[in-house]
C-alpha cells in the first residue's frame, strides 16, 4: 500500500463531504426498498381514494322507490308518471318483494296504489333518506299529474367544498402518514443498523454523530415534501379538496410536525435491538394516536375529561393545524397553540433520545 | 524510533460473572503483524474491541500510536482501521457506494478505485453487496478498514468461514498492507493463519496470555520439533510415563484412542517406539508424524485443542 500513499489523491469535491454521503445512503436505502415506497406514497393515496369514494356526499335529490299497483286499478298510471321525473328511480314490484327491498335499504320508499287509484307511501320516518324520498316522489307525482305550482321556483346548487368528509380526511391522512413514515423511517433504519452492527462499525470511524443524525432529517425532509405533494395533490386534483391557507404555512406545519414524529422514531430506535421490538414500540406509540388524534373522525367526539390528553398528542396538533390551514385558511399565528404542542414534543423527544441513544 | 503500535497493561473486563479478559498485557511494535490466537470464548474479541474504543474496560491501560482514548479519541479514530468479527454492510448499497461513505469520514483517505484494486473487487465495484460472496464481503470489510489510510489495522477473525481460496486472497492482502510498513493486530483461531501471517503471537485462553513469542519461538518452546501420533490394536492403554521415558520422546498424551508424542529426535524416537510396541505385543494400526505446530503448543499448554469441534 506504499504505492497508494505516494499517488496524488483526487481533490475532494462537495460529493466527498460526509453529510452528502450519509444523506445519499439514506436516499438509496429508501428508494431501493419498494415496500417503503408503497407505504409512504401509494398507500395513503389509495386510502384517500377509497374513503373519499365510499363517503362521498351523495346527491340527496334522487329517490329510489318501489311501486306496487293493484291489478286493474283506476288511473293514473303512477309508474309511468314517476318515470318521467329524472329525480326518481322506479322499480315495479310485488307487495312482498317491495317490503323486502325497503327493509334491505334497496329502496327508500314503497308507493302502493290501490284499486281506486289513490296512493299510500310506506316508509320508516326515522330514516332521513326515506323522508326525503317521500317528498321528492310525492312532488314528482303531483307535478307529473298536472299540479300547477303557485310560485315559480328554480334550484341553484352550491357545493360546499371544505365541509365534505374527504376534505376532513385528507389533512388527517397527511398527518397520519407523516407520523408513520417518521416513526418507521427512523426507528426501523436505526434498529436495522444496530442489528447488523453497522452502528458499531460507524462509530469506530471518525464519523460525526451530529451529521449522522442530520442525514436522517435531511432525507426525511425530502421524502416528506414528496409525501405532501402526492397526498395533497391527489386530494386537490381528484376530490377538489380546498387549499385555503398559504402553501408555505402548510409546508411549515408539515415539516415541523414531521420533525416531532422523527423525534418519536429516534426515541423508538434508541435502544431496540430487533425489528420486532421496534414494531411493537412503534405500534404502541402510533395506535393511540390513530384512534384519538382525529384522523378519521373529529377528536372533539371524545369526552371532555379526555380532551386535555387528546390535545397534547402531537398528531392531534398536526392534524388540527393542517385542517385549520387547508380548510379554514388559518395563518400560522392562528395555529400557535398547536405549534406549541409540536415544539414541546420536538424538544422532549430529541433531548431524551440523544441521551439514551445506544450505538453498540 | 516510532511509538509502539499498541501497549495493553493489566486489562480486565467482565460481563456479570463471566470474566472475558483477565489481566492481559500486550506489546505490539510498529510495523509488526501481531496475532491473538485462542479458542472461541478466549476473550480475543473483547480485547480487540476495547482497543478499538468500542467496549469499555473495567480496568487496565491501553495506549496506541502514542495516544489513549482519553487523550485523543478523534486522532485515534482517524488513524486506526478496523474490521469487526461480525458486521453486515448494507445489502442495498453497492461496493463503491459503501467505500465512498467510509471514505467521507477520513481526513486523508485513499481513492476508492485504488482500494478496490487493492482488495481485487474492481469487477464488483457497482454490484450490490447482497450479491457478493462471503470472501468478497470480507474483503470489502477490510477495504472499509483501509480506505482511511490507517497506521494500525485491527482485524477480528478475518478469514473465519471463508473457503481456502478466499483465505489465501485475504492473506495476500494482509501481507501487502504489512509490507507497506503498517501495524496489524489480528485475532484468529486458525493456527496455520497465525503461523503464516504473524511476526509475533500471543496465545490467549480464558482471558489471559498463556504464551507469547514468534511462531518459531513458541514451537521451539515445546522442545520438540516433531509430533508422532499412533494408534495400536493393543487392548490395555499404555502407561504414558513409560512412553515418556523412551529415547527421543519428551512428552506423551492420549486423546480419543490416539497417542500423541512430542519427539525431539525422530530418528531415535521411532525405533524406540516400535521396539516398545513389539515388547507389548501390540501391533500398530496407525502411525503419523508431522512437524510441531502452534496447535501442538496450545494442546501442550492447555490439554485442549484450539478448535473443539
Ligand atoms: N456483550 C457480552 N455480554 C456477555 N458476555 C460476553 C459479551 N461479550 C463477550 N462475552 C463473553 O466473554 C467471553 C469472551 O468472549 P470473546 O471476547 O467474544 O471471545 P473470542 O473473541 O475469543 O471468541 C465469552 O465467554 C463470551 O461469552
Ligand atoms: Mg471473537
Amino acid at each position: 500500500m506504499s504505492d497508494l500513499r505516494e499517488k496524488p489523491r483526487t481533490p475532494r469535491t462537495w460529493r466527498d463531504a460526509q453529510i452528502v454521503q450519509l444523506t445519499l445512503v439514506r436516499f438509496r436505502e429508501f428508494l431501493r426498498e419498494p415496500e417503503a415506497l408503497f407505504w409512504v406514497f401509494i398507500f395513503p393515496v389509495l386510502l384517500t381514494a377509497g374513503l373519499g369514494l365510499a363517503f362521498r356526499s351523495k346527491p340527496e335529490d334522487t329517490a329510489i322507490v318501489a311501486v306496487v299497483t293493484a291489478a286493474g286499478h283506476a288511473p293514473p298510471d303512477i309508474e309511468a308518471l314517476l318515470s318521467k321525473s329524472k329525480n326518481v328511480v322506479v322499480h315495479a314490484m310485488t307487495a312482498d318483494s317491495a317490503m323486502e327491498a325497503l327493509r334491505n335499504s334497496k329502496v327508500a320508499l314503497v308507493a302502493v296504489q290501490d284499486a281506486s287509484g289513490s296512493v299510500s307511501y310506506k316508509y320508516d320516518p326515522a330514516r332521513d333518506e326515506s323522508r326525503t324520498a317521500r317528498l321528492i316522489v310525492d312532488n314528482a307525482l303531483q307535478h307529473a299529474a298536472g299540479r300547477v305550482e303557485p310560485v315559480a321556483t328554480t334550484d341553484d346548487y352550491v357545493t360546499a367544498l371544505g365541509s365534505r368528509y374527504v376534505d376532513f380526511l385528507v389533512p388527517g391522512l397527511l398527518g397520519m402518514n407523516l407520523l408513520g413514515s417518521g416513526v418507521w423511517g427512523l426507528g426501523f433504519a436505526l434498529v436495522d443498523l444496530r442489528r447488523k452492527r453497522l452502528l458499531k462499525r460507524l462509530i469506530a470511524t471518525p464519523m460525526s454523530r451530529a451529521q449522522f443524525f442530520t442525514s436522517f432529517l435531511i432525507s426525511r425532509l425530502a421524502v416528506l415534501t414528496l409525501e405532501v405533494i402526492a397526498l395533497v395533490g391527489f386530494g386537490v386534483l381528484v376530490f377538489h379538496v380546498p387549499l385555503r391557507g398559504s402553501i408555505g404555512s402548510l409546508m411549515f406545519i408539515a415539516v415541523f410536525g414531521a420533525l416531532s414524529f422523527s423525534g418519536l422514531g429516534l426515541l423508538v430506535g434508541t435502544r431496540a435491538k430487533t425489528v420486532e421490538a421496534v414494531s411493537g414500540l412503534a405500534n404502541a406509540i402510533m395506535l393511540p394516536m390513530w384512534v384519538l388524534s382525529g384522523t378519521f373522525f373529529s377528536a372533539s367526539h371524545f369526552p371532555d375529561v379526555m380532551q386535555p390528553f387528546v390535545r397534547a398528542l402531537p398528531l392531534t396538533a398536526v392534524n388540527d393545524a393542517l385542517r385549520a390551514n387547508m380548510l379554514q385558511g388559518a395563518s400560522l399565528t392562528a395555529v400557535m397553540p398547536q405549534l406549541g404542542v409540536i415544539a414541546f414534543w420536538v424538544v422532549v423527544c430529541y433531548a431524551v433520545a440523544l441521551k439514551l441513544f445506544r450505538w453498540k | 524510533m516510532p511509538p509502539a503500535a499498541l501497549t495493553v497493561r493489566a486489562l480486565r473486563k467482565s460481563y456479570g460473572d463471566v470474566i472475558a479478559v483477565d489481566g492481559l498485557d500486550l506489546d505490539v511494535g510498529a510495523q509488526e503483524c501481531f496475532g491473538l490466537l485462542g479458542p472461541n470464548g478466549a476473550g480475543k474479541t473483547t480485547t480487540i474491541e476495547i482497543c478499538e474504543g468500542l467496549v469499555d474496560r473495567d480496568s487496565g491501560d491501553v495506549e496506541m500510536l502514542g495516544r489513549t482514548w482519553e487523550s485523543d479519541a478523534k486522532g485515534l479514530r482517524q488513524r486506526i482501521g478496523i474490521s469487526l468479527q461480525e458486521t453486515q454492510l448494507s445489502d442495498k448499497l453497492t461496493v463503491r457506494e459503501t467505500l465512498a461513505l467510509f471514505r467521507s469520514f477520513y481526513e486523508h483517505p485513499h481513492d476508492v478505485n485504488e482500494v478496490l484494486a487493492q482488495v481485487q473487487l474492481e469487477e464488483k465495484a457497482d454490484a450490490r453487496i447482497v450479491t457478493l460472496s462471503g470472501g468478497q464481503k470480507q474483503r470489502l470489510a477490510v477495504a472499509c478498514a483501509l480506505i482511511g489510510d490507517p497506521e494500525l489495522l485491527f482485524l477480528d477473525e478475518p478469514t473465519t468461514g471463508l473457503d481456502p481460496q478466499s483465505r489465501r486472497q485475504m492473506w495476500d492482502l494482509i501481507d501487502k498492507f504489512r509490507a507497506a510498513g503498517h501495524s496489524i493486530v489480528l485475532t484468529t483461531h486458525y493456527m496455520d493463519e497465525a503461523e503464516r501471517l504473524c511476526d509475533r503471537i500471543a496465545i490467549v485462553d480464558h482471558g489471559k496470555v498463556i504464551a507469547r513469542g514468534t511462531p518459531a519461538e513458541l514451537i521451539a518452546s515445546l522442545g520438540a520439533e516433531q509430533m508422532i501420533e499412533f494408534a495400536s490394536a493393543g487392548t490395555a492403554p499404555f502407561d504414558l510415563n513409560e512412553l515418556r521415558k523412551l529415547d527421543g520422546i519428551i512428552d506423551a498424551r492420549l486423546d480419543a484412542g490416539t497417542y500423541s508424542l512430542q519427539a525431539s529426535k525422530l530418528h531415535l524416537a521411532v525405533p524406540a517406539l516400535l521396539a516398545f510396541l513389539t515388547a507389548h505385543g501390540a501391533p500398530l494400526t496407525e502411525l503419523k508424524t508431522h512437524s510441531a505446530t502452534l496447535e501442538d503448543v496450545f494442546v501442550s499448554l492447555t490439554g485442549r485443542h484450539l478448535r473443539d469441534e
